[in-house]
């Protein structure tokens, strides 16, 4: 019987080789291998019946700690986590947590962490996901520290770019929209520097990608900045498109200067390859005409559904590392 | 005007302390901020000279500083290196100089920056902030929220 345990355990357990962290919590720390890997297993748990998933985190818990509300995210963990198999506990809203009591955010870890096997969590301030992995002994899986990481969004981005256009390899995506706000936009265009994409980023001037980003990006990747989109259709595989965020700016009048900016729609996509896909992080506002949706172009529903077999494939990575 | 001559004229300005700390080599216009960064409250008697003629350091002009009876701490020797890097560290027993550092940038440093962004976790419970730290331009990124601070940032956020 131990034997028979040994031999499952070793069967199990993961090589360095093939995932490098402990944790997921910034796409930064991600090797282009790591990356790779997380793409190979949601590709193989995609293709699993539902009792075979089953099987993969049984009687495992999986603590979903969201202390900022959120539905897509939080559903999307959570579903994924019953699909695999495992136990969910949490909580939805910090206000019924003993974070109301007083109790730092260190010692809420710390605690959960004796209950949990994974530790999914989202919080408002930028930080706590890097600082939860040095509390717990448990791996943290981050779904968005505040304006920082959201390193599955990224993840899930990248599986639906392989799984509709293709290749990840030496891609000509274009970024729409908000690029200075939009931390989906950075953090895709960071991770897809190890794939040598050619990157437009085709925003108003006010908002513009990130000097930072951008500089980071152009060390391994050609770089154009433009405000035209439709000059820029025919060149590219994929059209990153993103909401202007209302939230964001100080004041109304500078909102409703750019609001329109980028509106996509079915005519301006008359001269796109045929193969070129439209992605959106979602929750859009007018920034795509429903009239797109229709057209072989459109992939970002099917993108928010990639966030199942990603986020599953993290958790069974995780439940294998050794932290 | 020769090195011996710099000495001279510098003695005239300053008294050699026999046990202690002397600070030499800092850029000038850097010797204050470090006075408040390393804080002179200890009862221990300090001496400061600014905008001193040298030919090693950059832009020919230098600060000093002398503390008697005070030897400096790995924390405080991150924080001269983070401001002043270049500036050379001697430590004087006796009136020798018994160790001469001479500093360079760390690759991180513990505890002793603050986060500039209010949303970083670091602001908001009580943890040490942890900071990699980049050359050319110089750059301090927090391991937290990963916001990177530039050198001018740097000199605002250390902790005093």
């Amino acid at each position: 019987m131990r034997i028979k345990f040994f031999l499952m355990d070793s069967k199990n357990s993961l090589k360095k080789t093939d995932f490098s962290l402990t944790d997921v919590i910034s796409i930064y720390d991600f090797s282009k291998n790591d990356i790779l890997y997380v793409l190979k297993r949601a590709k193989e748990i995609d293709a699993m019946t539902a009792e075979q998933k089953n099987k993969l985190l049984q009687n495992k818990i999986v603590a979903s700690m969201f202390f900022e509300p959120s539905t897509r995210t939080r559903l999307s963990f959570e579903t994924a986590a019953q699909a695999v198999g495992a136990k969910v506990i949490g909580f939805a809203d910090a206000g019924i947590t003993s974070a109301k009591k007083g109790e730092s955010f260190s010692d809420t870890i710390k605690t959960v962490s004796n209950y949990a096997d994974i530790l999914v969590m989202r919080h408002p301030l930028s930080g706590t996901a890097r600082l939860a992995s040095e509390a717990s002994n448990k791996p943290i899986l981050n779904g968005g520290d505040g304006p920082n990481q959201h390193p599955t969004q990224t993840l899930l981005d990248l599986y639906t770019i392989q799984k509709f256009v293709g290749k990840l390899e030496n891609l000509k995506i274009g970024f729409v929209g908000d690029l200075k706000y939009g931390r989906t936009v950075h953090s895709l265009a960071i991770a897809l520097t190890h794939f040598g994409a050619e990157q437009y980023y085709i925003s108003p001037e006010s908002l513009k990608m990130p000097k930072h980003i951008a500089e980071e990006v152009k060390e391994k990747c050609k770089v154009h900045e433009t405000e035209d989109l439709e000059k820029f259709i025919p060149e590219v595989d994929v059209l990153y498109m993103t909401r202007i965020q209302k939230e964001r700016f100080p004041d109304e009048i500078e909102y409703n200067k750019v609001k329109d900016a980028y509106v996509l729609n079915k005519a301006m996509l008359k001269n796109a390859k045929k193969e070129m896909k439209v992605m959106h992080p979602l929750p859009r506002v007018n920034e795509i005409s429903t009239d797109v949706d229709d057209t072989p172009h459109a992939i970002y529903f099917q993108q928010t559904a990639s966030g199942i077999p990603v986020r599953e494939a993290l958790l069974d990575i995780l439940s294998r590392v050794k932290k | 005007m020769n090195k011996e001559e710099a000495i001279k004229k510098l003695k005239v300005r300053v008294t050699p302390i026999g046990n202690g700390t002397a600070i030499d080599h800092i850029p000038a216009g850097m010797g204050l901020v470090l006075v408040e960064v390393l804080g002179m409250n200890s009862g221990n008697a300090a001496a400061i000279a600014l905008n001193t003629e040298s030919s090693k350091t950059e832009g020919k002009r230098k600060d000093l500083i002398l503390m008697e009876n005070r030897f400096l701490n790995e924390e405080e020797l991150n924080k001269i290196k983070l401001i002043a890097r270049n500036a050379t560290v001697n430590t004087i027993k006796n009136f020798k100089i018994v160790k001469k550092e001479k500093l360079d940038l760390p690759e991180k440093v513990q505890g002793i920056l603050q986060c500039i962004n209010p949303v970083c976790i670091t602001n908001h419970e009580d943890i040490k902030g942890k900071f990699t730290i980049k050359k050319n331009p110089v750059k301090a990124k927090c391991i937290y929220c990963e916001t990177s601070m530039n050198e001018k940032e740097i000199k605002k956020y250390i902790k005093k």
